[in-house]
């Protein structure tokens, strides 16, 4: 089975994230592929390169490159949802005349046109919100 | 009930789930709703729970200066979404009926959900 998770709950502070990355890896262990993740809504703060949670506990955007470094699942942000809470890449934050960028590759940003077009090239998508 | 059942039949079912003004839930699947449209597929919306309160008539922008959700409920005839369900007994233990709403809703009991729910290709859970 070819799957798509959409991810609505951002790191930490809703299980939607953890259980979203449970699965993944659940699903590859059967055979199964995670070919696209999408982040929506408060899910795109798991795009942050810039979070640094306590090394005793797990590091969420760490494990998100790692599937897509290990399982070549893209990781795509809504671009109008990443905007407004402070997920900008390199361009987006010069456009904006920000000093910083707070998104990078592997992450995209791309718009809710692309979230359809996922839904309908995987055979299921399924959500993780709060 | 075959009218019915056809008329229950869509691509995209987006479920609100969430009260408009204080979060970005509702105005972030509605915009979610309006792209499907836009993209040609068919989208129906089922409000549940305190989603029920985002037809309510009668709203403004609201205090928090967010621009609030009723003009995109206006503009939902123009992108033809127009199965608007709601969770039946949501609204009645809210004290709401279908007359207090923005538009034309079709209320939907409990026996009745399961056949919405699997009348569209995909949910989108708000």
């Amino acid at each position: 089975m070819r799957y798509a998770l959409l991810v609505l709950g951002g790191p930490y502070t809703h299980q939607a994230a953890h259980s979203a990355l449970r699965f993944a890896h659940a699903a590859i262990a059967r055979g199964h592929r995670v070919d696209t993740v999408f982040f929506y809504h408060d899910g795109v703060y798991n795009a942050s390169h810039l979070a640094a949670p306590p090394q005793d506990e797990p590091h969420l955007v760490d494990a998100w490159r790692a599937l897509h470094r290990e399982h070549g699942t893209a990781l795509q942000v809504c671009v109008a949802a990443a905007l407004r809470r402070g997920v900008l890449d390199a361009s987006e934050a010069e456009r904006h005349g920000k000093t910083g960028a707070s998104l990078e590759s592997p992450f995209e940003l791309t718009g809710l046109g692309q979230l359809l077009d996922v839904e309908r090239t995987h055979e299921r998508l399924l959500t993780f919100a709060p | 009930m075959s009218e019915r059942a056809e008329a229950e039949h869509g691509d995209l079912l987006v479920v609100l789930r969430h009260a408009p003004h204080g979060s970005l839930w509702l105005r972030e699947a509605l915009d979610l709703a309006l792209v499907g449209a836009a993209f040609g597929q068919s989208v129906s919306l089922l409000l549940m729970g305190d989603g029920v309160w985002a037809l309510l008539a009668g709203q403004g922008q609201g205090p928090l200066g967010q621009k609030g959700t009723q003009s995109t409920f206006d503009m939902l005839e123009m992108y033809d979404i127009e199965r608007l369900y709601v969770d039946a007994s949501a609204l009645a233990s809210r004290g709401l009926a279908p007359d207090d709403l923005l538009l034309p809703v079709i209320p939907v009991d409990a026996a009745r959900l399961p056949a919405v729910l699997a009348g569209h290709r995909q949910i989108f859970n708000f």
